[in-house]
């Protein structure tokens, strides 16, 4: 197991900072930026405390980033980046970006983006997320440097087109579908979750009328005085207990959403082989077709039909010297199409064994951590009922001395 | 164990009211036994009735529900030691209305709403006819309970009759003199100086209604909140369900998550259920008890009127008439003596009570908590 970043080092998104400043087009805008600080781990084990380096990025510049990581390596299923825009919120939840607790949530998961991605036995190796880590003046341009744009498929951009595939793997095929499924069921789990989360909201704020009356009510009682307005007491507790509670439950969602966006970076793995394998097929029948080609040529034949061979019967037959130029460029052709075939194929192979122990260890990872987040979830509900248990029986207490 | 308050002097107001007094001196002595009342036990009660198995009757003219009413009793008032009854909430009605105009003074126990408007309510559900059945148990235990009010005739009659319609019919004669000496007390008589301990009394009243109004108005919504809660809930817990089917080694804890969310929708629809059931009928009984005792406060504002008034006739006739402000001054003593018993007895019973659904109430968050706690997955 080869040393991972991670392991090197202590990486922190520490602090968000509302900037200005101009954008590409000069159009002056409002942004956050957020301070990395990195320091490496091995010095602090001899005693000394390693000084923190830090720079400032913004999330464009991390979606850049990952931009880059997603088309560098295509076999990898990518650590995704946190939402954009604030997704899946229940009412008392802002959808404003500048919104504080969306700022502090996403720095949360812009760190975790980034420990992803130094945990990554691959990825953790790249010069360009070291630089990004370390280096805060012309990494933009490194980046560009790369020309990792001109690798990037256009094609893959436009998600709902569909390559016929005539030999699709079947691995792949079951992944694909799986992930759409996992996107599909996710998405649903969290809406729902949202609406919950505003009944119980609802639910949990009526009581504190209960605190208001009993104290009104208490001015005018005499021996259930005492008991009424301590117990009104405790239902404004009751109450205002929800804030914490539906707090601390975001934080459950967004460790779904992570696995949300992760389905959608499994996906993507999908397509590119998706695609890889339609221009192998592609590549191959064309080598096919000119192969073809070249044996009408050769013997004179003419077993399909072509427009060419239309014109020539209505125009005349060419010269065996056009015929002879014909099948040498064909034969040229030919062999560098065979080359590529073979590298092609090779190409898929790798990627195939690649992504596929990726993909391996990204379902483990998977497994691990949705287990960890549904048993954290659960607890978080037991705490909540304990809370809940906690104050009715204080109330009660008071009820007993009225 | 003691003996009977049975009526010493049957004196009537001169209206003609027959009223339950008897001298200063006893009320006092009365008090006294009163007192003793709250410290019983139960076993040395000397009266017990129970309220049970309603039955639907269907007739060509109307369909109604009786209810079983059962006595077991020790007391020489009555000559079996044992009867049972079936009475429908007509006889109920009945009952209250006669206890009232026999026992002017003293506070009836309130009565569960006599109109339900239909296709609202549902008359016959069994949920409506339980929680009915419980309130008119609870009527009749009260009156058990009350000193004066259980020896009363009428209640007699309605514990042992077989035939309680016979009865009523003999009433009505006596019902017309009744209804003009009713009309008499309580006409055109205009209250000097209400004494504070009484307005006090009646600021009480107004605002307690308020308030158990407004409790009343945030338990139902709580409950809707809740209701619309579980239905979220009912749509969260089978998706966990649908992705613990995609997965492999997910798929336990994820259907684990989908049970428990599935237990809380059950223990959350027990809870809506029992406070509907149990804690909105007692509101709502305190409220009208609320007001039951407002109308006594006002006769007794009217027969204080009248004692006002009939003193300056005397004053102004120079006649020498004691008797007749003696009488009305006792009526007023015995007002007083068994509001403030009264009022006692009901923040008594108040503080028991909400112990008692307050209990439930949070007997069933407990139910409901424990739920979660047995089923979430660890």
């Amino acid at each position: 197991m080869e040393d991972c970043l991670a392991k090197k080092m202590e990486i922190t998104v520490s602090e968000a900072e509302k900037r200005t400043g101009r954008n590409a087009m000069n159009i002056q805008e409002t942004y956050t930026a957020y301070l990395i600080e990195t320091r490496a781990v091995e010095s602090q084990s001899e005693g000394q405390c390693a000084p923190v380096d830090s720079l400032w990025r913004r999330y464009s510049e991390f979606e850049l980033l990952r931009n880059y990581l997603s088309v560098t390596y295509p076999h990898i299923v990518v650590p995704p980046l946190p939402e954009k825009r604030a997704d899946f919120v229940w009412h008392k939840l802002s959808a404003d970006n500048m919104d504080p607790d969306f700022v502090e949530r996403r720095r949360i998961g812009l760190e975790n983006f980034l420990l992803r991605v130094a945990s990554h036995p691959v990825l953790c190796q790249d010069k360009i997320f070291y630089a990004f880590l370390t280096q805060e003046a012309g990494w933009k341009e490194m980046v560009n440097e790369t020309g990792f744009q001109l690798k990037a498929d256009s094609r893959l951009k436009a998600l709902n087109a569909t390559f016929r595939v005539k030999n699709p793997d079947k691995r792949f095929t079951e992944l694909k579908h799986y992930s759409d499924e996992l996107q599909s069921v996710i998405s649903h789990l969290l809406r729902v979750r949202a609406r919950v989360a505003d009944r119980l909201y609802g639910v949990y704020k009526v009581h504190g009328n209960y605190g208001r009356v009993f104290s009104e009510w208490s001015a005018i009682e005499k021996e259930m005085g005492d008991g009424l307005q301590s117990a009104g007491h405790h239902m404004d507790v009751y109450a205002a207990s929800i804030d914490d509670i539906l707090e601390e439950e975001e934080h459950y969602a967004d460790q779904l959403k992570e696995y949300l966006f992760y389905a959608e970076a499994l996906r993507a793995v999908c397509r590119k082989h998706e695609l890889m394998q339609y221009d192998l097929e592609m590549a191959a029948q064309d080598l096919t077709s000119k192969k073809q080609q070249c044996e009408e040529l050769a013997t004179g034949t003419v077993r399909t039909f072509s427009l060419k061979g239309m014109t020539s019967k209505l125009f005349g037959q060419e010269t065996p010297e056009q015929r002879e130029a014909k099948i040498k460029v064909l034969e040229e052709q030919i062999q560098e199409g065979e080359e590529q075939l073979k590298s092609k194929n090779l190409e898929g192979r790798d990627f195939v064994k690649s992504a596929w122990a990726d993909i391996e260890r990204f379902k483990e990872q998977k497994n691990h951590d949705l287990k960890e987040a549904l048993i954290s979830y659960a607890v978080m509900q037991i705490s909540m009922c304990k809370k809940g248990i906690q104050v009715w029986t204080n109330a009660k207490e008071c009820f007993s001395k009225m | 164990l003691f003996p009977p308050t049975s009526p010493i002097q049957d004196l009537s107001l001169p209206n003609g009211t027959p009223v339950d007094t008897s001298s200063p001196a006893s009320s006092s002595s009365l008090l006294n036994r009163l007192q003793l009342d709250d410290d019983l036990d139960v076993e040395t009660r000397d009266l017990f009735v129970t309220v049970d198995d309603p039955k639907k009757h269907v007739c060509t003219m109307e369909t109604y529900i009786t209810y079983r009413v059962t006595t077991k009793t020790t007391r020489a008032e009555f000559d079996l030691p044992e009867y049972s009854v079936r009475r429908r909430y007509q006889d109920f009605d009945w009952l209250r209305n006669k206890l009232e105009e026999s026992q002017p003074t003293h506070l009836i126990p309130p009565l569960p709403e006599k109109f339900v408007v239909k296709g609202v309510v549902d008359r016959f559900s069994e949920e409506f006819v339980e929680t009915r059945r419980k309130a008119l148990d609870k009527f009749l235990k009260r009156i058990t309970d009350h000193p004066v009010l259980s020896f009363n005739e009428h209640f007699n009659v309605f514990l042992t009759a077989k035939d309680l319609n016979a009865y009523k019919k003999q009433g009505m004669a006596l019902l017309s003199k009744m209804g003009e000496s009713v009309k008499y007390v309580t006409g055109g008589y205009k209250l000097r100086s209400r004494p504070l301990e009484f307005a006090a009394i009646g600021d009480y009243l107004d605002t307690f209604s308020l308030k158990l109004g407004t409790i009343d108005r945030i338990a139902q919504r709580i409950i809707k909140e809740q209701l619309e809660y579980l239905v979220e809930l009912r749509e969260y817990g089978p998706v966990y369900s649908t992705w613990g089917g995609l997965e492999v080694e997910l798929s336990e804890p994820l259907e684990g998550v989908s049970a428990c969310i599935g237990n809380c929708c059950t223990a959350l629809e027990e809870l809506s259920e029992d406070m509907t059931e149990d804690f909105l009928p007692v509101l709502r009984e305190y409220i009208l008890y609320a007001e039951s005792m407002k109308n006594v406060l006002k006769k007794r504002d009217q027969v204080q009127a009248e004692y006002e008034a009939k003193l300056e006739a005397v004053a102004l006739k120079r006649e020498d008439r004691p008797k007749v402000p003696t009488d009305v001054e006792k009526c007023q003593d015995r007002v007083e003596c068994f509001n403030a018993d009264l009022k006692a007895d009901m923040e008594r019973w108040q503080n028991n009570k909400r112990q008692d659904f307050r209990q439930l109430l949070m007997g069933m968050a407990d139910k409901n908590i424990q739920y979660y706690e047995k089923v979430c997955i660890t």
